[in-house]
């Protein structure tokens, strides 16, 4: 029998050396094993509210309306064929991209300014700039929706001091587009920003100095310098901030409730008002599961190229 | 330090500890126990006296039956209702009884427990229930959901008795008086007469606050204009009657006329929108439920002097007033489905009905015609009366009624949360599209809303 207290690694003595653990000792032991229980509560909170819950959506999405039988791709199907969904398809792309567009030059300009600034001044700038992203988005919109208001708008009351007409905000299709994505991108700008800022912030010097002494103009040294280095964390930043933006729901509930004649609406809006508030549950779960392949497909082409070029780095 | 050491088996006894205090704390209204326990999530009144009002009938029936509930009450605002509905019939668990807005009835039929037997004794007692509510509580003849009085309204005519006097050269007191009888004018008051006004207030810079996205308060209203006309998109069979729809077509050449002295802001309207435009004293009209003349009395006392309840308009057709019933259901996983079904049957008798008519001063409506003859209504002031004609009463010859209806309800429900007819309406004033190309487009959306 195996026992500790007797059998001896070679050349030490019995009493001195250290017992040999068992089976299970050795792997409680192993790093990989520790590592893997201490993230079995997060694994269990994504498994409980992310997996189960895909998993479930994509069973309800298959039942029909009063979710008694199978109907397959059914649901799926019926939507592609519905003016109001492909209208729904088109304004989520049209605002995802546009706002991640905007969310991204801007946070790329206001990532320049501040690193460009003396380190005490740009905390400052850098905590104030950071409001818009940390304040609840629910709460903020609100605010927006005080500004752009049918009847006391604080815009129209300046255009007005102007002596200009005043402008439908919420109630003209254009301009209620316009809106979601203005306040979309006042939210999410800082995000860009703070992460531009950190990914400038670990540019070596010695390139800028090298391209300096080549005789390279502000624009080159950003060409040829700033962007290929920036290039990893702009694609991550975009992926994300696309995923987050697809799934916007609360700008537009808040805002417009998907109106003026459904010209707002997005996935998640629209997915609440055919599964709750029309009591299509199966539908509405077929709505929200559109975004799925199409993130997929923007997943796949920013990831191939970061993988690409960290291949090319190595 | 020894003492600040916290053991394993002590945060297991701390544990225990918190989790026995908190299941005690529970928040229960009475603990008499030995008749049971019951959990009922009514509605958050909008009226803080609302709750109250119904925590004491709650409360007194737990004491004379010596059961124990639990009452929460759970707020619409956010869909937090229409959500907490979802999630218990997805889990087959929460409450026994529940507060169902408007088309949820419809929705959970199959989850709910048949009523048919409280509804006839309240029926024997208190005469017809109106026939919106009869149509959203009712499945295949048979009562799933006990018509409530808390929470009803009514989305009549809500106007300012000057304005009207000054630039219509109409007096609503006198077409409509605080007495069971009809003015002079109320016969006239129809949606051509309603076009008129519309245009004398616009011109005169008090616009009609009239909604037209797809909050309720826009659905009900343009509900009741197409009812008026007996335009019904789909009819009790389920077949879409858009096309070569006279009365359809008539409607919306009206809607068009209408919105001409409506403000184009309305198409962002929400439910809050048409509520300050009269409180601020910039609109001469809205159809809502008093809420706006009770807010109107406590920021704005001069405007609420000058409100006035009344039907809104009857048509070439019919003369419907727009209804949006609430109803209390139970859950048929419920262990507690008798005394439920006790506790809704108190909470509708006329004493009941009486103190919730008047906690919320008047705005709840009971599902009785026999019961809108209250004090309350014709008590209530500033000025004296003003609330007198809001709930439809015989003498008005209204018929309070549901838009989309008599559509099948599975169909209707979906017409309605995505506001079909405020969208036909938009389109055509909005984006100028031919009254064809409306049609066809409603159609074609209707025809989805069909799917079993």
């Amino acid at each position: 029998m195996a026992d500790g207290n007797t059998i001896t690694a070679r050349g030490i003595p019995a009493a001195i050396a250290p017992p040999r653990a068992g089976t299970l000792q050795r792997l409680a032991r192993r790093r990989s094993t520790l590592a893997f229980l201490m993230t079995l509560p997060l694994l269990a909170v994504i498994g409980g509210l992310v997996v189960y819950p895909f998993f479930y959506a994509i069973e309800l999405s298959m039942l029909n309306k009063r979710m008694t039988r199978f109907v397959g791709l059914d649901n799926y199907v019926f939507l592609l064929g519905r003016e109001t969904f492909q209208l729904v398809i088109f304004q989520s792309v049209l605002f995802a991209v546009s706002a991640v567009i905007a969310k991204a030059l801007i946070g790329f300009v206001l990532a320049h300014v501040l690193h460009t600034l003396p380190a005490r001044g740009q905390r400052k700038w850098r905590g104030m700039l950071l409001v818009p992203w940390v304040i609840p988005p629910a709460i903020s919109t609100l605010a927006w929706w005080w500004l752009f208001d049918p009847s006391y708008s604080a815009f129209n009351w300046l255009l007005a001091g102007i002596g200009a007409a005043p402008v439908p905000w919420l109630g003209d299709p254009g301009w209620a587009r316009f809106a979601v994505i203005l306040v979309n991108t006042w939210y999410g700008a800082p995000f860009f920003m703070i992460m531009y800022l950190a990914a400038l912030k670990s540019v070596p010097d010695q390139l800028y100095e090298a391209a300096a002494i080549d005789g390279a103009s502000a624009w080159q040294k950003l060409r040829y310098v700033t962007l290929p280095m920036m290039r990893n964390i702009i694609s991550i930043t975009v992926l994300f901030s696309l995923i987050v933006t697809f799934a916007n729901f609360d700008i537009v509930r808040v805002l417009t409730n998907g109106g003026p004649q459904d010209r707002t609406h997005l996935f998640g809006t629209y997915a609440f008002q055919v599964g709750i508030q029309s009591g299509d549950i199966p539908l509405g779960a077929a709505v929200s599961l559109f975004m799925f392949p199409l993130l997929a497909i923007f997943a796949i082409f920013i990831l191939r190229g970061v993988s690409r070029r960290t291949k090319e780095g190595l | 330090m020894e003492g600040s050491r916290i053991t394993r088996r002590g945060a297991l006894l701390g544990g225990a500890a918190l989790a026995a205090g908190t299941t005690l704390a529970a928040p229960y209204v009475h603990g008499q126990t030995t008749g049971g326990r019951l959990a009922v999530g009514l509605w958050d009144h909008w009226v803080p006296a609302g709750n109250d009002a119904m925590r004491a009938i709650v409360n007194e029936w737990a004491q004379r039956n010596r059961v124990d509930v639990q009452l929460d009450f759970i707020t619409s605002v956010g869909n937090k209702l229409l959500l907490t509905i979802a999630a218990e019939a997805q889990a087959r668990r929460g409450h026994d009884i529940l507060a169902f807005s408007t088309w949820l009835i419809q929705d959970h039929h199959r989850l709910l427990e048949p009523v048919d037997d409280v509804m006839g004794r309240l029926s024997q007692k208190y005469g017809k229930v109106n026939p919106a509510s009869e149509y959203l509580g009712k499945v295949n003849g048979r009562w799933h959901g006990v018509p409530a009085t808390s929470g009803s309204q009514y989305k009549g005519s809500e106007a300012r008795i000057d304005l009207f006097k000054q630039h219509v050269g109409l007096d609503v007191q006198a077409m409509y008086p605080a007495e069971t009888r009809l003015g002079p004018e109320a016969e006239n008051w129809n949606w051509d007469t309603f076009l008129t006004a519309a245009d004398k207030c616009n011109k005169a810079g008090y616009p009609f606050a009239l909604p037209a996205g797809t909050f309720s308060d826009a659905t009900d209203w343009i509900g009741a204009l197409f009812a008026c006309y007996g335009a019904h998109l789909v009819d009790e069979r389920g077949n879409v009657t858009v096309r070569n729809n006279d009365k359809v077509r008539q409607v919306m050449e009206y809607a068009v006329r209408l919105f001409e002295h409506i403000p184009s802001e309305m198409f962002a309207a929400d439910d809050a929108t048409n509520n300050r435009a009269l409180i601020s004293g910039r609109s001469a009209l809205i159809f809502n439920p008093p809420s706006a003349w009770a807010v109107a009395k406590r920021d704005a006392p001069q405007v609420a002097e000058q409100i006035w309840h009344f039907p809104s308009p009857k048509g070439p057709v019919a003369h419907y007033v727009p209804h949006l019933p609430f109803f209390w259901g139970i859950w048929n996983f419920s262990r507690a489905k008798s005394a439920a079904k006790d506790l809704l049957e108190y909470m509708s008798q006329r004493e009941q009905v009486a103190r919730m008519v008047d906690a919320s001063v008047g705005y709840d409506i009971p599902p009785f015609e026999s019961l809108t003859d209250l004090d309350t209504w014709a008590t209530v002031e500033p000025p004296k009366g003003t609330v007198f004609n809001y709930p439809v009463k015989p003498h008005h010859n209204a018929t309070p009624g549901i838009a989309y209806a008599p559509a099948p309800p599975e169909i209707a429900a979906q017409m309605y949360a995505q506001g079909i007819q405020a969208k036909m309406i938009a389109r055509m004033v909005q984006n100028r599209e031919p009254l064809e190309r409306t049609l066809a487009w409603a159609e074609r959306e209707i025809e989805g809303f069909r799917r079993g």
